[in-house]
């Protein structure tokens, strides 16, 4: 196909590159001198990152009472953030794990940050979990180390199970990006121009040759850890979404969360991909590597997704009706028409609705357009996430108990810091490493093509 | 070796992959054995031109695999039958489906820790000093230069020969590289 | 928190260590006086967080003295916890065993009235109140202020010090002082001495009286309780030609029709009344010997809400409806009745009078303790008439030392006031400047008296208008006596010192009469030696503190016959209402009585039965009221009544009569402790001495919105059926309707085999035949297990602890809705979706079926909450439990954790007890027996609705219970196997009426 299709879509890298220009091109990114710009984004981060901090130790001298959880409202934006951040993360993953065994080669100019992007979501949710405990300075009892009380982790308990998810998913998430790191550090180390920067890139970069037999064992082992990430893809949010699933409420008892909920990780993830690289690819002039085609195929993983996630919500309501069973059917009305309807609508207009404006092509390739939809779709599946945890807690099976929830001010506090550290975190990453994966970049190049065609 | 020579190797640079396939088969076909060969990109068609074995890292993948999930449930099984069983919800001690996500993860963690690992390993990583870094425009192997090295080791090394064969490769220049 | 301003003369800094301590010091007196600028200040720190903050000091004011802990350590550190407290005894008394409780026998007086009391004492702390079973007013249960008393008693705002005009004086000043003036009277036989009590049925008390007034033949006594009992006194003046005391006995009738008359909660004896007549209420089997009920009332009740028929009038229309059912009953006098019924109204009464005359003999007509004097001459007419005076109906000599119309009484003092005719005012006990009727003027009266002093257990608003503040012991504190409903005479003992130095009234009017002083033990004592004519004395008297009774002080029944003439009077004194004007219907709250109680945090944040309301005291009307007015719960109204005006937040009660309000008095204290200050809005000054209960009145809307905290925002069922419910006729058509009308997709089957219980398996089951809502169960739980108060904040965010809550539905129409009492706590359900979700394992189950809650290893993350289809469990979002006030560690129950922030907790069906039990039968190598294992709430229950024990042991009540064809658990189809399960609720109404 890739004949027919080359002539009419754009390209993935644009014309002329060579090695050599392609090498130049990002890591002067890095080894050149700090962009004014970067001084101003990365100092409003920090200041939110400042904010996060204040918020968590008012949080830890006073105790979860100053949010606005309560009973029966036991989880509200804490879980709500953790369950979001995971799932941007998710993106990431797919697109350097799935889309590398699929030898889709547009992911070349994009896994890099797709992954340091997933790394530090991950960073940011897993706080959540932490925070959100009564006693958060026992949190690691949740972990099964030798003790002294003799007593472990309960392991029936999806909680238990997301500690090992995430964690591992954090481990992997990391290793696949360093091996992904380790020759373009070699690069860096051998383009360096202070000593400094060659020391520090070289220690990274391992003694890194590119001989042969390194490529030979990388390329096996990168193989690898992009099948055990595929398996991650999956798994990740499925068992996050155990944490719903497998309790008893009506709007959490229902298995088709798990799938609906990787797709929408998927969903959200490539939104925030967007998100990302839109002004990425414009701060750094790389259009020649993020090109429309770029865009364009993840505007499509976002419309094939955001079905599935549609396709999610109709379920839902058809199971509720086909069980007959009386609080299924509550939950469901109680969503479209109770007091949470607002939010409800609000994320059937931001995640089925928005998204259908990408089958059209003309929006499919407008920067603009997409950029604008990737932040809706954010928006959306934060709403999704808020909807599931508190209207399916908040009346749920006694009407004596039931009640109503909203975040303070301190919920507010604590998401919008870690959306500082992640900020803080990704500003601190293009600024340092390359964001874009230059040997990758290369084996897409002519002249890397006609050696691998003159090899078959 | 005899003495240990003061010689590291000989290195031939060039301009394009293709040449450096093709160079690397050629000396294989010469008899040379402890050659190796530098890209700024992974080549298939160079591994199989210098005759490469299989890679091991699956092996160890698969084995990491398996320790991790044994080690998975035996942690869950202990605990919560021998160490301290706890009546949980009426549920049986040994209630294995609930253990079966934590054993799935410990499996992939296992498993992505043997590549990794293994793939250093196998690569001899890290490595900080390596006598190739000698070669004074071996910086370029990162960028866009292929370079070929023949090891003063190899029992069929010849500085003149070895030089000569080399230079028949067209490559754009040869260097001596100290050990 | 930021330091607060350095203190005065310490600007310059100084060393950081004076610095630092002059910092605290004035930080700790501006909390403890709690001054607007600091909270200010805490306000400013987080400005967006205000609430958050200052409610943080707020809400906890009571559990968290922040700062006045500075202060009240100070106090209490030094000499005044009891010492076995705090030191190890060097010689240990034989009784005491450390660890064991002991109980003694004490009573609790309301209104004057005793309830018979065993009080748990740890190591000489008193840290929980039961009934006693040998007294009759208790029979072993108790009402919610008998639990909440505990608190009182060790209550850190209560007045710690003797003072004149503000200044700290000792015991012996005052005694000086107040000979002098006693020294000036001699003269004048003591012509300017007046003595102003509560309602007294203390006989020690009236004999020292007496003993004051022989000595001063001019003084006076008078009498006020706010609670006012005119009525039925007036009536029994009228009725029968004399005081006379009437009770009545619920075990015997098969029909009881009550005039507004609220018998199981209200009025003394009431636990009495409640245990009688739900043992008649209790249906097992076929449901024999079912009492029925009907209620006329005019602002509902918890009898109204038991009631097998209930007819809502308003309030003027009570006696018109009572004169028709004499009419009805064919009373001679009452055929002159030309009361005008509604149709409605007309069918009840024919319906109730049918079916009284059917039982005639087995029946009996009780009319309210608020209803005015027509309605009680009536009801003692009919009950004459239809022969239930003797069984049902036994009049006696008066219980009250010296019955009094206190209206008058008090009408008859503030006149001699103003005549300054008063020289020497001694208030014993009580609050008469809050709690006089408005229109007396009593406060500005008594400014004409030269010497006033008042014997009050914390400086209220009557302590302002007296020179003199005694500080007056707690009942826990002191020795006393009183008489119960019927009579029987109880000697109240000291479990403790006086914690603040308290002085009883006895001791006080000891004073009056002798030099040296006296202690209250002497004087109780002395005054019984003269009474119990035993040849042994000690023996008696040992007996009676030990029993909590004097046997044989009972007062026998007396014939008495009904004044006719008094009957056509009330008939002819009826008057219809006028059509278009408001009744105002004020009723003691059911939580702070007459206000007295303001202070108690428990009872504050206990919801109101019918409301679910803390913290608040709120206009209650009925739905059409609220349209024609155009408000809904929580708007502001203004009631206007006698010149009066208050501004209320409506609370819109279905069931409510139309045209009428009904709201509660003992709010809006102006001087109290931190914990009722501020609380709700003051309605005595509405309140007139001719109308202390039904005025008329004008309500206007505001337009203001005020927020209320009610604990339950729901009050349909929302078409599922948590209560279930049928009548008496159901049943015995087809005794397994209860399980018949289950959801549908009911299922057993599981993943997994069961967990056995071989041995014991302990479950709990509830009788919603008679649970009258009256929250004893709740407030025991709260007392026995150390559950914090949390405050009105925090419940408005849905945080109260409460591990047991009573629900409330409706059912019907709004204007006569049924409704329905269900009390919930955690029902240890043997496949606990809790449990399995824990990731730490801090909830899991006992061998013996308890949902085990470990506090230690708990992490917080809620999701056991989150997974608890019942919500019964409740988390310590902040620090709740008061750490750092001293006095309150006294009061604490030492066999329960008390928990800190971010555990989660919930009903471990009081483990403490069940351990207790335990021990002592292995102790004795026996199983534990049935019945050896009460819980708190088990225990506190009037009318017995809850059972707790073995469900293996066939022979154990809870076991019989389970077999009843009304036994049904609260969501079982979703499997979780509950061990508290509920019976339904019963009804037993008339078939005439059900098929009109």
């Amino acid at each position: 196909m890739a004949a027919r299709t080359v002539s009419e879509r754009p390209p993935i890298i644009g014309p002329g590159h060579t090695s050599g220009t392609v090498t130049d091109k990002i890591s002067e990114v890095v080894l050149r001198k700090t962009p004014r710009w970067w001084y101003v984004g990365f100092g409003v981060s920090f200041l939110l990152v400042m904010l996060f901090f204040y918020a968590v130790a008012y949080l830890f001298t006073k105790g979860v009472g100053i949010w606005g959880v309560n009973v029966p409202v036991g989880w509200g934006w804490d879980i709500t953030n953790f369950v979001w951040w995971i799932g941007i993360g998710h993106a990431g993953t797919l697109i350097s794990a799935i889309l590398l065994l699929l030898r889709q080669q547009w992911r070349n100019s994009i896994n890099r940050f797709a992954e340091a992007m997933t790394l530090f979501a991950v960073a940011c949710a897993s706080t959540y979990p932490i925070l959100h405990l009564g006693r958060p300075w026992v949190f690691y009892w949740l972990m099964p180390y030798p003790n002294s009380l003799g007593i472990w982790p309960q392991f029936r308990s999806p909680l238990v199970w997301d500690v090992f998810a995430v964690s591992t998913y954090a481990m992997i998430s990391l290793l696949f990006w360093f091996v992904g790191l380790i020759p373009d550090l070699a690069t860096l180390r051998d383009r360096a121009g202070s000593q400094g920067a060659k020391v520090i890139y070289g220690i990274l970069a391992m003694g890194w040759r590119g001989s042969a037999r390194h490529w030979h064992n990388y390329e096996s082992a990168y193989l690898m850890l992009a099948g055990l990430a595929t398996y991650l893809v999956v798994s990740v949010h499925s068992v996050v979404s155990f944490d719903f699933a497998s309790g008893v409420l009506p709007g959490w008892h229902t298995t088709v969360l798990p799938p609906y909920f990787v797709a929408g990780a998927i969903y959200s993830g490539f939104a925030m991909v967007l998100t990302l690289s839109i002004p990425l690819r414009a701060a750094f002039g790389l259009e020649d590597f993020i090109t429309a085609r770029h865009l364009q195929n993840m505007a499509k993983v976002m419309l094939a997704t955001g079905l599935i996630v549609a396709y999610g919500y109709l379920i839902e309501i058809f199971m509720a009706w086909y069980s007959n069973d009386p609080y299924e059917k509550y939950m469901v009305v109680n969503r479209v028409m109770g007091p949470y309807a607002f939010q409800y609508w609000a994320l059937l207009a931001c995640n089925v609705v928005s998204p259908q404006f990408l089958w059209l092509k003309r929006v499919r390739s407008s920067t603009a357009c997409l950029f604008v939809l990737s932040i809706v779709v954010n928006i959306g599946m934060w709403l999704e996430r808020y909807v599931i945890i508190v209207t399916s807690l908040h009346r749920d099976f006694v009407p004596s108990s039931w009640g109503m929830y909203s975040g303070t001010v301190w919920d507010y506090a604590t998401f919008i810091g870690t959306i500082g550290l992640f900020l803080a975190l990704m500003f601190l990453f293009i600024r340092f490493l390359p964001a874009i994966s230059i040997f990758e970049m290369r084996t897409i190049l002519p002249e890397a093509k006609s050696v691998e065609e003159a090899g078959r | 070796m005899k003495g240990g020579p003061r010689l590291w190797g000989l290195m031939a640079e060039f301009h394009t992959p293709q040449e450096l396939v093709e160079a690397a088969a050629r000396t294989r076909a010469e008899g040379y054995r402890r050659l190796d060969a530098y890209s700024p990109f992974p080549m298939e068609a160079l591994s199989d031109a210098m005759g490469l074995p299989a890679s091991k890292v699956p092996m160890l993948v698969l084995i990491g695999g398996l320790i991790g999930a044994v080690a998975g449930f035996s942690l869950q099984y202990w605990v919560s039958v021998i160490e301290y069983p706890l009546d949980i919800g009426g549920k049986p001690y040994n209630s294995w489906p609930a253990f079966i996500p934590v054993v799935f993860e410990c499996t992939i963690l296992c498993a992505g820790l043997f590549a990794v690992l293994g793939m250093l390993a196998l690569n001899g990583l890290p490595m900080p000093y390596h006598p190739v870094f000698n070669a004074p425009r071996f910086a370029l192997a990162s960028r866009d230069r292929y370079f070929l090295c023949i090891e003063a080791r190899d029992g069929k090394f010849d500085l003149e020969a070895t030089r000569r064969f080399l230079e028949s490769l067209r490559p754009s220049e040869v260097t001596e590289v100290a050990a | 928190m930021r330091d607060g301003p350095p203190a005065p003369g310490n600007t310059t800094g100084g060393t950081p260590l004076r610095q630092a301590r002059g910092r605290e010091f004035w930080r700790s007196l501006e909390e403890l006086a709690g001054s607007p600028e600091f909270e200010a200040r805490l306000r400013d720190e987080f400005p967006r967080q205000a609430s958050e903050w200052h409610d943080g000091l707020d809400r906890r004011r009571f559990l968290q003295l922040a700062g006045a802990s500075l202060a009240l350590a100070g106090l209490q550190g030094c000499t005044r916890q009891p010492v076995e407290a705090i030191v190890p005894y060097v010689k240990q008394p034989e009784e005491i065993v450390p660890g064991t409780p002991l109980f003694y026998a004490t009573v609790l007086t309301l209104g004057g009235y005793a309830q018979g009391l065993l009080v748990e004492s740890h190591e000489g702390r008193p840290t929980k109140i039961e009934g006693n079973p040998s007294h009759p007013a208790s029979l072993g249960s108790t009402d919610v202020f008998a639990q909440a008393a505990i608190l009182g008693l060790y209550d850190p705002d209560r007045s710690q010090l003797l003072t004149e005009l503000r200044s700290v004086r000792t015991w012996k000043d005052f005694v000086t002082a107040l000979r002098a003036g006693l020294q000036a009277q001699a003269a004048l036989d003591g012509e300017g001495i007046r003595i102003l009590t509560e309602t007294v049925t203390s006989p020690t008390l009236a004999g020292q009286i007496q003993a004051v007034l022989d000595r001063f033949p001019k003084a006076r006594w008078h009498q006020w309780e706010p609670v006012t009992r005119d009525a039925v006194r007036l009536a029994a003046r009228a009725a029968f030609g004399g005081l006379l005391e009437t009770r009545y006995d619920l075990s015997l009738p098969d029909v009881i029709v009550s005039l507004d008359a609220d018998f199981v909660t209200a009025g003394p004896g009431a636990v009495r009344r409640a245990r009688d007549f739900a043992g008649r209420r209790r249906v097992r089997g076929d449901g024999a010997g079912m009492s029925r009920l009907y209620v006329i009332e005019s602002a509902p009740t918890a009898v109204g809400t038991l009631a097998d028929h209930r007819l809502a009038v308003r309030a003027g229309a009570l006696p018109a409806v009572t004169a028709a059912l004499a009419k009805a009953l064919g009373l001679p006098e009452a055929s002159g009745s030309n009361a005008q019924l509604d149709e409605a109204q007309a069918r009840f009464v024919r319906a109730a009078a049918a079916d009284l005359l059917s039982r005639r003999g087995r029946c009996v007509v009780i009319p309210g303790e608020y209803a005015p004097p027509a309605v009680h001459v009536l009801a003692h007419a009919i009950n004459h008439r239809l022969g239930a005076v003797g069984a049902m109906v036994i009049h006696t000599e008066p219980v009250e030392a010296r019955p009094v119309d206190q209206a008058s009484s008090l009408r008859d003092l503030v006149e001699d006031m103003e005549a300054g005719r008063v020289d020497l005012l001694a208030i014993l006990g009580g609050n008469p400047v809050y709690t006089s009727p408005s229109d007396l003027g009593f406060a500005e009266a008594m400014l004409n008296v030269s010497m006033r002093f008042h014997l009050a257990a914390e400086e209220d608003e009557t302590s302002e208008y007296c020179q003199w503040h005694v500080p007056e012991a707690h009942f826990l504190e002191a020795w006393s006596d009183a008489r119960a409903f019927d009579g029987t005479a109880s000697i109240a003992q000291p479990l403790i010192e006086p914690l603040y130095g308290g002085r009883s009234a006895h001791e006080v009017l000891a004073a009056f009469v002798e030099e040296a002083p006296r202690p209250g033990l002497g004087i109780v004592r002395e005054s019984w030696r003269s009474k119990i004519k035993a040849a042994d004395f000690e023996t008696v008297w040992r007996r009676s503190l030990h029993d909590g009774v004097v046997e044989g002080t009972a007062l026998p029944g007396r014939s008495a016959a009904i004044r006719e003439e008094a009957v056509r009077e009330a008939i002819a004194s009826i008057r219809p209402p006028a059509g278009d004007s408001l009744d105002l219907i004020l009723r003691p709250d059911p939580s702070v009585h007459d206000g007295r109680f303001a202070n108690n945090g428990w009872l504050q944040e206990l919801p109101r039965p019918l409301s679910k309301l803390t913290w608040d005291n709120v206009a209650h009307i009925g739905p059409a009221t609220a349209r024609r007015l155009g408000v809904e719960s929580g708007d502001v109204v203004e009631v206007a009544a006698s010149g009066a005006a208050v501004r209320l937040p409506v609370w819109v009660l279905p069931g409510h009569p139309d045209g009428a309000v009904t709201a509660h008095i003992g709010y809006g204290r102006r001087r109290i402790g931190r914990v009722g200050a501020g609380v709700g809005a003051d309605l005595y000054p509405l309140r007139t001495a001719a109308a202390p209960w039904l005025l008329e009145a004008t309500m206007t809307s505001t337009g203001h919105k005020a927020e209320l905290a009610s604990t339950q925002e729901h009050f349909g069922m929302e078409g599922r059926r948590p209560v279930r419910h049928g009548t008496l006729a159901e049943l015995r058509i087809n005794p397994g309707f209860v399980r018949e009308t289950e959801e549908p997709h009911r299922k057993e089957e599981s993943f997994y085999p069961a967990q056995p219980y071989p041995g014991r398996a302990w479950g709990l089951a509830i009788d919603l035949s008679v649970c009258t809502g009256c929250n004893a169960c709740v407030v025991a739980c709260q007392a026995e297990n150390n559950i914090p108060v949390v405050g009105k904040d925090q419940v408005r965010r849905g945080r109260e602890m409460h591990w047991l809550r009573i629900d409330r539905y409706y059912e019907g129409p709004v204007e006569a809705p049924a409704v329905h009492h269900m009390p919930v706590m955690c029902m240890h359900c043997e496949q606990a979706p809790c449990e399995v979700v824990c990731p730490v394992g801090a909830t899991n189950h006992s061998s013996e079926g308890l949902n085990d809650m470990v506090y230690n290893r708990c992490v917080g993350t809620r999701y056991c909450s989150n997974n608890c289809p019942y919500k019964v469990r409740r988390f310590n979002f902040l620090q709740y439990s008061d750490e750092r006030t001293p006095v309150l560690k006294l009061g604490r129950n030492p066999d329960v954790t008390v928990r800190s922030r971010g555990v989660m907790e919930k009903c471990t069906y009081c483990v403490q007890r069940i351990n207790g039990a335990r021990i002592e039968a292995e102790k004795a190598g026996r199983p534990v027996r049935d019945g050896e294992v009460v819980t708190a709430c088990q225990q506190a229950c009037p009318t017995q609705a809850i059972v707790f024990g073995d469900i293996n042991d066939r022979e154990a009540r809870v076991a019989r219970w389970r077999s009843e064809p009304t036994h049904y658990g609260l969501l079982e189809e979703l499997n979780t196997r509950p061990r508290t399960t509920y019976l339904a609720k019963l009804t037993n109404p008339n078939p005439d009426l059900e098929r009109g």
